[in-house]
């Protein structure tokens, strides 16, 4: 069950329009280490681990992941929602214009679709948990790269809000593997798969 | 900033504060010394989107108590931004 709050978890007021950065930053709403593949891996990791507490930060990071879904598509709204017909046929926003109008649709920066296949749900606590752990380095890569890419201090701070975000999970992620490899053994982690091979107690 | 903007903008703080010493306290769950800061930040977010429901619109669906409209649709969604 989850609730929502009418706002967003870092304000995000973009006064200047830019469809080619938009093009960009819509990558980390559909793209292969977006916020969408994020949340949707953690929410979906949780059903087969074997340990509450590594599900409860599952639970709680892939909550927070929506949060910055939200975020990122309101930085590509407001980039977009005030463009002129003109500016979209010079931005080269014309091909996903004809598809989308300025709806927010996910897909990576190369206009490729969000698939599922951008994550996985292993079923092994110590298989998921590294993917966890890469995958928020890859989305702090991403959010480097488009740093780069910006001058406008309005889109700048929200992103330099979700870049460390994704630092502060990797770090909760390294704890719920180490807090898991605390009831393994320690001479072979991968010796069974806790998830499965050991009968749960209820 | 206006009123209303600071109002929300504390919430967003002091909400920050309230999400990320959860997510700390998922891997540190006997650290003491985080649970009192967590029980005082939690404590001031509810009042002030408590305060923030009642002077300006519901920021939750049950903190929508309305009479003649629904305050709660009514409400402007957290993508339009200050021009919105």
């Amino acid at each position: 069950m989850w609730n929502y709050e009418k706002r967003l978890q870092f304000p995000v007021n973009i006064k200047e329009p830019n469809a080619k950065l938009a093009q960009v930053i819509i990558s980390q709403y559909g793209g292969p280490d977006g916020e969408m593949g994020a949340s949707m891996r953690y929410l979906s990791q949780r059903y087969s681990m074997p340990y509450r507490e590594v599900a409860g930060v599952l639970t709680d990071i892939g909550t927070e992941e929506l949060a910055h879904l939200e975020m990122v598509a309101t930085i590509v709204h407001q980039l977009t929602r005030d463009l002129s017909m003109e500016e979209i046929e010079k931005s080269g926003f014309g091909q996903y214009y004809v598809d989308h109008t300025i709806g927010v649709w996910p897909q990576a920066a190369g206009g490729i679709p969000f698939n599922a296949c951008e994550f996985q749900v292993k079923g092994d606590v110590i298989t998921d948990l590294h993917e966890d752990m890469a995958a928020e380095q890859k989305a702090r890569s991403t959010y480097d790269n488009i740093l780069r890419l910006i001058k406008d201090p309005d889109v700048c701070e929200p992103i330099k809000f979700l870049r460390a975000r994704e630092i502060v999970h990797y770090q909760r992620f390294g704890e719920a593997l180490r807090m898991t490899q605390d009831r393994l053994n320690s001479k072979n982690f991968y010796a069974f798969n806790p998830g499965f091979d050991q009968t749960p107690n209820c | 900033m206006n009123g209303k903007e600071k109002l929300l903008y504390d919430i967003g703080v002091v909400s920050f504060v309230v999400v990320d010493l959860g997510l700390y306290l998922d891997t540190h769950p006997t650290d003491c010394k985080a649970m009192e800061y967590y029980n005082h930040y939690n404590h001031i977010r509810k009042q002030l989107m408590k305060e923030f429901s009642e002077k300006y619109y519901p920021l939750t669906m049950d903190m929508a108590e309305c009479s003649k409209e629904w305050k709660w649709g009514m409400a402007p969604m957290p993508w339009e931004g200050e021009c919105g």
